[in-house]
């Protein structure tokens, strides 16, 4: 359509709708317009991206020169982390255990750790040195993320030897059980079935029962357990 | 409702006591007034009342406006057996107590990882690097200097609805449906940053992360962040709220809110996603054959009824309005069908307001009801011909253990004497 043709049918067609196009330009409109440098901003220093560039990816890239064992990560954890954790990383109360739960996945109640869930070993990593402890967060030393990772992927298996050396070098090598299931979004195709041309409007199916109640299962807060706002 | 002045609840209680000994066998009320109904003249109308004969509180006795003090029951509410500590929880947004399709910025709800950051916009830094030209380092004085614009968005939690997979649990569409905001942003097109600092041709993916005490950290499809996705500083007309990202936070439209970094302080841009924590052992979806989704971005249309609901029950028979919402993360709503007999029959609702691309839509059927049990739900049709699935049609290619992305119909039990409950149909 040309462009006159365009303002054309907008004005045929009439209404807020077509109001809104004409008036509201999108994201890439005003990012084209702006083409060229804005001359904002100035240039980042090396000490400061180090400073914040801390994390880490699958292949290894971010990770910083250092290491640490199991053994030594028990000893940290059972000191910064075991609180929440629990001594075996069972997990204390609601805070999650991160141990455990292998061959789980396909049960009534899967039991999600970072050695039955986890896909990538970097993620442990990467996630310990941004925000744990919970509350004290970026307080580690990258030798004492290595051992904390060892210490983890060894209660889970993964690592065998409590002796064993984690550190940069080595550390794409570690593989996790359940990597190979977890696949991209596919529900385009394998629910291809929602996109409907008629949904059905009458009789569209037997009458319905009711088969379950939320007040029964009794686990909403009551609204007087609210905020209080004055 | 609690938040009506109480010579109302009296009146409604001497009514429906007088109901009751009349025998008509409904608690239910059929006038709009109750006071005067009996023939005799209502007070409120007969006799002066103080705020008619008062002076009020001057200009600047409230610098910055609150609702009224009877409306301070709609607010956010947490459900505190979900999670482990409230600095890394959620609260819900009050659905039964809006209307319109904007969310008032003090009732949007919450999911922080780290607790609210506090930050003042003199101390905030956004760095951009990884594989660009030149990485750069911008105030929020820079941010606002370049070219913005203005756009309404829905922000859904990819855990709504997450609690229900296995069957009704929560009894209202606040802890339901809650966590869903709508909201509209004024901020920076991604793409004007990226430019600034000059992509390279190998940049495939961005990480944005957040300067809370959880360093939030997704990583962002490069193809995403050229199309739609905004920085921006303001919702409904000013700063950011605190717990919304104060000062700068990601709008990314139509996809799950967790990629929505508040507080964002750095994007970096590289040849593959990180697998950060938030994109691997959370919001991935377990399916029943124990393999998991992951990049499951986009929020499916969804819809639910706010009016009736369990915390909004059914008052009178005869005239009510029902309403409700409905949106999708892949475009606009086209249609919103709602039944009132658990899906036997359907009619379409009618949507009034805006209708905005990845926006919230808000619908009616404007509602005669004799008192008759009634089991109602609404289903959504998006722009893409996408029709929001029953729970079981959902359940039969998901499972229940996915948590996230939970769109499947909602059904609520209206009984004869108007109260509302959450169930499950078979």
């Amino acid at each position: 359509m040309s462009r006159l043709a365009k303002l054309l049918f907008a004005v045929v067609l009439g209404g807020s709708l077509a109001t809104t196009l004409l008036l509201e330009a999108s994201a890439q409109q005003v990012a084209a317009r702006s083409s060229g440098k804005l001359g904002l901003g100035r240039p980042a220093l090396p000490e400061e991206i180090k400073a914040w560039d801390t994390d880490v990816r699958p292949d290894g890239k971010g990770l910083p020169v250092g290491k640490g064992t199991a053994k030594e990560g028990d000893v940290l954890f059972q000191e910064r982390c075991a609180s929440c954790h629990g001594e075996f990383g069972q997990g204390v109360g609601r805070y999650p255990a991160i141990a455990g739960g292998i061959g789980t996945l396909k049960a009534d109640r899967p039991d999600k750790t970072v050695g039955s869930f986890w896909p990538d070993a970097s993620t442990v990593f990467d996630y310990i040195k941004r925000s744990m402890p919970f509350g004290n967060a970026q307080s580690l030393t990258d030798d004492e993320a290595y051992s904390l990772t060892a210490y983890i992927l060894n209660m889970n298996d993964v690592i065998k030897d409590e002796n064993f050396e984690l550190n940069e070098k080595n550390f794409a090598s570690v593989k996790m059980p359940n990597a190979a299931a977890f696949y991209g979004d596919d529900r385009e195709t394998a629910e291809k079935h929602f996109w409907k041309k008629d949904p059905c409007m009458k009789d569209c199916r037997t009458a319905p029962k009711v088969i379950g109640r939320a007040v029964s299962v009794d686990v909403t807060p009551d609204s007087k357990a609210g905020p209080k706002v004055d | 409702m609690s938040g009506k002045p109480a010579t109302d609840i009296l009146n409604r209680r001497r009514f429906l006591g007088a109901a009751g000994l009349a025998g008509t066998g409904a608690a239910l009320g059929v006038a709009s007034a109750f006071a005067g109904a009996g023939g005799k003249p209502d007070p409120l109308i007969t006799e002066v009342q103080d705020w008619n004969r008062y002076l009020g509180d001057g200009v600047q006795s409230r610098p910055y406006g609150t609702p009224s003090k009877f409306e301070k029951d709609v607010v956010r509410r947490d459900v505190p057996w979900l999670t482990a500590s409230p600095e890394s929880s959620v609260n819900f947004t009050p659905l039964h107590r809006l209307d319109g399709i904007i969310t008032p910025s003090g009732l949007c709800f919450e999911r922080h990882h780290g607790g609210i950051a506090e930050i003042d916009p003199a101390d905030h830094r956004l760095m951009i690097n990884g594989l660009v030209d030149k990485p750069l380092v911008f105030t929020m004085e820079d941010i606002r200097r370049m070219p913005r614009v203005n756009k309404v968005y829905f922000l859904e939690c990819a855990a709504n609805s997450g609690m229900e997979w296995r069957g009704a649990q929560l009894n209202g569409c606040q802890f339901t449906h809650g966590m869903i905001h709508n909201v509209m942003y004024t901020g920076v097109p991604l793409k004007v940053l990226l430019d600034e600092a000059g992509l390279k041709p190998n940049a495939k993916w961005l990480m944005l992360e957040g300067a809370d005490a959880a360093g939030m950290n997704r990583s962002l499809p490069i193809e995403k962040a050229l199309n739609d996705v905004l920085i921006a500083f303001a919702m409904n007309g000013e700063a950011l709220r605190p717990e919304q990202g104060y000062p700068l936070r990601a709008v990314i439209p139509g996809w799950e809110g967790n990629l929505w970094v508040k507080w964002l302080r750095r994007i970096e841009a590289g040849d593959q996603p990180w697998q950060t924590r938030e994109e691997t052992s959370k919001y991935t979806d377990l399916l029943a054959d124990g393999r998991s989704r992951k990049h499951t971005f986009v929020m499916d249309a969804k819809s639910v009824v706010t009016n009736p609901s369990p915390q909004a029950p059914l008052k009178y028979k005869g005239r009510n309005v029902l309403t409700g919402v409905a949106w999708s993360g892949r475009g606009t709503v086209k249609r919103v069908d709602v039944t009132l007999d658990g899906g036997r029959n359907w009619q379409s609702a009618r949507i009034d307001g805006p209708v905005l691309d990845k926006s919230l839509v808000r619908f009616y059927v404007d509602l005669d009801w004799n008192g008759q049990e009634m089991m109602i739900q609404s289903r959504a049709m998006d722009s893409t011909g996408y029709v929001q699935p029953t729970k079981e049609e959902l359940r039969k290619v998901r499972g229940v253990n996915s948590i996230y992305h939970n769109n499947g119909i909602q059904t609520w039990l209206v009984r004869a004497d108007g109260e509302t409950e959450n169930v499950e149909i078979g």
